[in-house]
């Protein structure tokens, strides 16, 4: 007998057999577009970082952020819109499936998402030379962690708010200046100093330098384990707060 | 099936259920009737496992909701009022991938989804999507997918609300049919027709409260007279006629725009009116209703 959980998983597998060729898209090909812009383009005039060009140094930060991106937005609409629109949450809660096989569920779908996401994306910049370390087989592993930090979280407020408009606030005001901040296109030490904590409390920043750790070789600003002891606990905490908001939307 | 003693429902300071009693046994169709905010929906969510009583005592397939919510779950059919179908998922999807929550094995529930479609009349439409689907299809879907799981008790919130009139009948039809199998029915409606035509035993609710239980009949003979007048009167003020009626058939009521006679002998009644004098606009001749029960009952229409 399946599991409730492996039942969840399983609605989402089919719904995104559906919308794969869309989606595609916007996690695979916008990030590549990316490189090609900024890595080879912007990289003609900045020359190397760290050692190595523009182009190996931002992968892994691209590779975190596309992540980082699909999380949020799968997430956002996606979540609120089971409970306003399709109320498929509420369908699922009137059988055998409890709250957390709802939410553990949707955290192995995000998880496989970001995962395939980040090996085909790992695949192209091997072909564009941008990979170091035989490590960096290991960096969609921590995109992985990182898309089920961000997406506890976001899934929680989703479940929380009664109106989609806070979307876009979120993603102006967390969202963008998190990408913007995290390490992405340019080392945390180049920000005035009061504005590197900030950008050390995104989960984003932490992913960035696992992963660029793993395709460079190179060291990483924390000891790695405590990079993803802060993941986890991202991860953790945001999936108590969302069992918290489903159990109070869907069980009064 | 149900057990439930002084079941009460309280959200902040609003009582929706306020200390009910009932009893459903197999095999049973049961109904709860009333007007929107009579307290059906908040007594069907804790049927249904997904609400806690505030107070109360309510044991479902003999276990306790508290404790065995999961498992008592595993045996029910929800047709919920608002549609839960996946608009993105083609009709036979809906059914397997929620026969999955039950752990249904994926070969068994496509072996029970084909075998949904053609009780619930879409077998046609197994591969399309849902959205296209009109309200009365989309309804016996649900439906449908409500039994996936082959429930010992399915609980139907409103199930024909909002469907044209050919639609609710097929859909009465089907559920007909699974009352004859033996299926255990409980269904909250505020169309009296349907109340009659489905259930054997229903409870009046209003305010949170029971105020009536009994069978559709039982209903109509203990508040109600065999036969009721209805007398249409244009555009004049009613209380004036309702004076020169008294007495006619066993009680009056003046509605806002009719006066009702209730009488054994609705054509008898009809000619005295004729008799003394009074000349509507219209009249009509019909058998009681738990339409009338309910007018009595709350002094109020059911539907406005």
């Amino acid at each position: 007998m399946a599991h409730p959980t492996v039942a969840v998983l399983e609605r989402h597998l089919t719904l995104y057999r559906r919308l794969w060729r869309a989606s595609v898209f916007g996690s695979f090909v916008l990030p590549v577009l990316f490189l090609l812009s900024i890595g080879v383009g912007v990289g003609g005039y900045v020359g190397d970082v760290g050692g190595v060009s523009y182009l190996a140094w931002i992968v892994p930060g691209v590779m975190a952020s596309s992540a980082f991106q699909m999380a949020a937005g799968e997430s956002t609409y996606p979540v609120f819109g089971d409970f306003r629109w399709t109320r498929a949450y509420h369908a699922a809660r009137a059988t055998p499936v409890g709250v957390p096989d709802i939410l553990r569920g949707w955290m192995l779908y995000i998880l496989i998402r970001v995962l395939v996401n980040a090996l085909v994306f790992l695949g192209v910049t091997a072909l564009f030379g941008a990979l170091h370390s035989p490590l960096a087989v290991l960096a969609p592993l921590a995109c992985g962690l990182l898309g089920v930090a961000v997406s506890a979280p976001i899934t929680a407020f989703a479940a929380t708010i009664g109106h989609d408009s806070y979307f876009a606030l979120l993603f102006r005001f967390v969202m963008m200046p998190s990408t913007l901040f995290a390490g992405v296109f340019f080392p945390l030490e180049q920000l005035p100093d009061w504005l590197e904590p900030v950008a050390m409390a995104s989960p984003l920043w932490h992913a960035v330098e696992l992963c660029r750790a793993a395709t460079l070789g190179a060291a990483t600003a924390w000891p790695a384990w405590l990079h993803a002891a802060y993941l986890l606990a991202w991860a953790a905490g945001g999936f108590a707060w969302a069992v918290r908001a489903f159990r109070k939307r869907l069980e009064d | 099936m149900i057990y439930a003693r002084g079941l009460v429902k309280r959200f902040g300071d609003f009582t929706a259920v306020d200390g009910i009693d009932l009893e459903v046994a197999p095999g049973e169709a049961f109904g709860f009737l009333g007007p929107n905010g009579a307290g059906k929906s908040s007594t069907m969510r804790m049927i249904s496992c997904v609400s806690l009583p505030t107070a109360g005592e309510l044991r479902i397939l003999g276990m306790d909701p508290a404790r065995d919510g999961t498992r008592i779950r595993g045996r029910l059919g929800v047709c919920p009022q608002l549609d839960t179908l996946d608009p993105d998922l083609n009709v036979r999807e809906n059914l397997t991938t929620y026969a999955r929550y039950f752990g249904i094995s994926r070969a068994e529930a496509r072996r029970r989804a084909d075998e949904l479609l053609e009780f619930a009349r879409l077998t046609e439409k197994a591969a399309s999507p849902v959205e296209p689907l009109s309200g009365g299809m989309k309804r016996r879907l649900t439906i449908a997918r409500a039994l996936v799981n082959e429930p010992d008790l399915v609980l139907l919130d409103e199930p024909t609300t909002g469907l044209d009139p050919q639609a609710r009948h097929l859909l009465w039809e089907r559920l007909f049919r699974l009352k004859q199998r033996g299926t255990t029915l409980v269904l909250t409606t505020h169309y009296m027709d349907e109340a009659e035509q489905l259930c054997d035993r229903l409870v009046v609710m209003d305010g949170g409260r029971i105020v009536a239980e009994g069978s559709p009949r039982s209903l109509i003979e203990t508040y109600s007279t065999p036969e009721v007048v209805e007398l249409r009167f244009g555009l004049e003020e009613l209380d004036g006629y309702a004076g020169k009626l008294e007495g006619i058939g066993e009680r009056l009521d003046v509605l806002p725009d009719r006066i009702l006679l209730y009488a054994p002998d609705g054509d008898g009644a009809a000619a005295e009116v004729h008799r003394r004098g009074v000349n509507p606009s219209s009249v009509l001749v019909r058998r009681s209703s738990l339409e009338d029960v309910f007018l009595h009952l709350t002094g109020r229409t059911l539907v406005d």
